[in-house]
């Protein structure tokens, strides 16, 4: 489903990726981690077209098509979703008006005639009670004064709305205390199925204890260093990073 | 040579090459270049006017010689060679346009974008024939079907002539001659404009609109319009100028007045897209120098300016309101959008002479590329005015990292009762906003729409339905090319 070839990329006069390859499968969830700096975040943001962001080598083939020709809005019709670190706050935009745009589209895409308000609405109250949130969130502007549990539920939300093929989720336990990553991670479970994949980035492993990786990557300087399953999730609990830092 | 002449306003400003202006219609009612007593004697001539408005604009004309050019707004104004100027350039025909392919092709996108109804498509792609006689019929329609309710909406010129009392006793009567520079200016040598009536206990059944009448003078720079609302009585007003200019730089100097009696109340609402001239270089477009103010004289009475200012080089206006009597309420809802080289310094005035008066001021500003944008406010309570109230909320835009915004809020109370409020902020359109929409499968202009209605929401709300949904395409075509 998303095949990445060698890619090199980075930001300004620095590279930060160098020389990436990973193949994603349907069905599969991958765990990306390692510490912060070495290129996790700057990954998810070249598979989403960041314009500030400047591949510089390899490739990246999505459902057989060339993902870095595509440009971010045609990625994400295509299936590809990032669920943001830091979702972006949108002042003045209704969180629902928002969602039910982002929907449309989608549906637009998939030449499917656009939901009215009422239809939406209730689709959005089936999946907001799916994910235990608040029918209060749909008032509020985009991430406004959301708190940090709050704006990854709504990251989750969208995720639930637009069924992406690939959806990666870039420290989805970060800023959440105990219950609201259960809940968060419940919810992205009942998520992911045979037809779509997901990456998760992390830098601890603790959120792989809930949403289980068949694959689990180690990114170090830009690198994958190491490839295995939930067992080198396990280890690097016990070991941490050091080990790899060290080596050069 | 008379022909060219109205096409050169400004000449000094105009360098761009009117090819085919010179070729229809010589015979059009021009004056030369130049502003002296004979002037003004001729175009007063020339319209056959009463007596009394020859020694009103012979009066403005003379205070007018003894006038500066303000320079207290912060705008880079080129000088302006007031003996360049012809100042009685009325055509009888609409010069029409040769072929199609004189229309600006940026102009020509925008409309075929904008989707406007037929009536204006007629207009703008009739390059043969004269619509803009048609549209002159249609206020007619309106001016008879009006008329049964005694309502009066008719060019002031035939006001002059028909109801020559009524424009006596208020022509001028907000905007006094010797208000200031421009105001004096327009009061000497204004052509024509639109008059208003509304008799006492009338609501005025439909929207009354310039927006045909003005693509008929498309040579009126200097517009008069006076509109009156009688007690009890309503009015809604809109002024709509999404005719683009074809020209050079002009000069468009209007004057505005607006009489509210006891609880009538007036609304008016403008959408300006004059041309804004050469988003690159910055040449040509319209200088908007407008002055608009309304006076609330009667008690409980209210007038509501909501205004979307999207085109002209530079836009320099403050619709304001005198809230003279009691319990009178004034309102002010703008959105004015700079793009490319435009500037704005525009904002209002909220006077609060009589008790418990009110005003609500909500502004929003949004600057891109190397526009600047200023939002300019007086708040001022008079000792007298008891229980005084205003509210301001100010907001700023800013789209890239090349344009300006500024706020010159400026704030007199003299009742220690008086309740002022003033809110500011600034935004900026980020990247990041915008690739999350993207991420979300939404297309950068529609999220650029949608950040800017939900910017922009208090004030497109004042507008009526069909102008809210034209401000709103608007605004997303004029920064179509400026975010990113």
């Amino acid at each position: 489903m998303l095949e990445i070839n060698r890619l090199r990329a980075g930001y300004g006069e620095a590279e930060i990726l160098k020389g990436i390859s990973l193949t994603v499968k349907p069905g599969e969830i991958h765990g990306i981690m390692g510490p912060n700096g070495h290129g996790k975040s700057t990954m998810s943001k070249i598979l989403i077209g960041h314009p500030a962001y400047a591949v510089t080598g390899g490739g990246v083939t999505f459902n057989g098509k060339n993902l870095l020709e595509m440009p971010p809005e045609k990625r994400a019709l295509e299936g590809m979703f990032l669920a943001y670190q830091y979702p972006v706050e949108i002042p003045g935009v209704n969180n629902a008006e928002f969602l039910r745009m982002a929907y449309n589209e989608k549906r637009k895409h998939e030449k499917l005639e656009p939901v009215d308000p009422l239809d939406f609405d209730e689709l959005l109250n089936a999946k907001m009670k799916f994910l235990g949130m608040d029918s209060r969130f749909k008032e509020r502007a985009v991430n406004e004064g959301f708190s940090g549990g709050e704006k990854k539920k709504n990251e989750i939300l969208q995720m639930a709305l637009l069924e992406p093929k690939v959806a990666i989720l870039d420290e989805i336990d970060s800023g959440l205390d105990i219950d609201a990553l259960k809940v968060v991670a419940e919810g992205v479970n009942k998520l992911a199925g045979p037809g779509n994949s997901l990456m998760i980035i992390t830098h601890y492993p603790r959120i792989l204890q809930y949403i289980k990786p068949h694959h689990v990557h180690v990114l170090i300087r830009g690198k994958i260093v190491r490839s295995g399953g939930m067992d080198l999730a396990e280890e690097l609990e016990t070991t941490g990073y050091d080990s790899y830092l060290k080596e050069k | 040579m008379a022909d060219t002449d109205k096409k050169q306003d400004i000449s000094e400003l105009t360098k761009r090459e009117y090819k085919y202006g010179f070729t229809t219609d010589i015979e059009a009612d021009v004056l030369p270049k130049g502003l002296n007593e004979q002037t003004i004697r001729a175009i007063w001539a020339k319209k056959n006017e009463p007596e009394y408005m020859l020694e009103f604009r012979l009066k403005a004309y003379r205070q007018w010689l003894t006038m500066k050019h303000p320079t207290w707004a912060h705008l880079q104004i080129d000088p302006i060679d007031f003996q360049d100027i012809s100042y009685y350039s009325a055509p009888k025909k609409k010069e029409k346009l040769q072929s199609i392919d004189e229309v600006p092709p940026e102009i020509l996108h925008t409309f075929e974008k904008l989707g406007i109804p037929l009536m204006e498509q007629k207009r703008l792609s009739n390059v043969a024939v004269d619509a803009v006689f048609d549209s002159v019929s249609v206020a007619t329609t309106h001016q008879k079907k009006l008329a049964k309710q005694g309502i009066i909406f008719c060019s002031i010129s035939e006001a002059l002539h028909t109801h020559p009392d009524l424009v006596k006793k208020y022509l001028g009567s907000v905007v006094p001659i010797t208000d200031n520079f421009y105001a004096a200016l327009n009061s000497a040598v204004f052509s024509d404009g639109s008059f208003v009536y509304i008799p006492p206990d009338t609501k005025c059944p439909m929207e009354l609109s310039t927006y045909f009448r003005i693509n008929t003078e498309e040579t009126g720079q200097f517009e008069r319009t006076l509109i009156i609302c009688d007690k009890n009585s309503s009015v809604s007003y809109i002024e709509g100028c999404t005719a683009p200019a074809f020209d050079t730089r002009q000069l468009h100097a209007a004057i505005v007045e607006l009489v509210a009696l006891d609880n009538a109340d007036i609304k008016y609402s403008t959408v300006q897209n004059w041309f804004a001239g050469d988003p690159e270089s910055g040449k040509g477009g319209i200088y908007n120098f407008v002055v608009k103010r309304g006076k609330c004289q009667g008690a409980n009475s209210k007038i509501s300016w909501t205004q979307i200012e999207t085109g002209s080089a530079i836009t320099w206006k403050y619709p304001s309101c005198v809230l003279i009597g009691d319990n009178s309420q004034g309102e002010f809802y703008s959105v004015a959008l700079t793009t490319g080289h435009q500037q704005a310094d525009t904002g209002t005035k909220m006077i609060h002479i009589g008790k418990n008066t009110r005003s609500v001021v909500i502004s929003k500003g949004i600057s891109a590329d190397v526009a600047s944008n200023a939002y300019r406010g007086l708040v001022r309570v008079a000792s007298v005015a008891e229980g005084a109230r205003n509210y301001t909320q100010c907001d700023s835009m800013l789209v890239g990292d090349k344009c300006s915004a500024h706020t010159f809020p400026y704030i007199d109370v003299g009742n220690e009762n008086a309740q002022v409020e003033h809110e500011a902020s600034t935004s900026k359109i980020s990247e990041e906003q915008l690739l999350y929409f993207q991420q979300r499968g939404i297309g950068k202009e529609e999220a650029i729409r949608t950040i800017l209605n939900g910017f922009c929401k208090d004030v497109f709300n004042q507008l009526p339905m069909e102008f809210a949904v034209e401000a709103q395409k608007l605004l997303a075509l004029k920064l179509e090319h400026s975010v990113g």
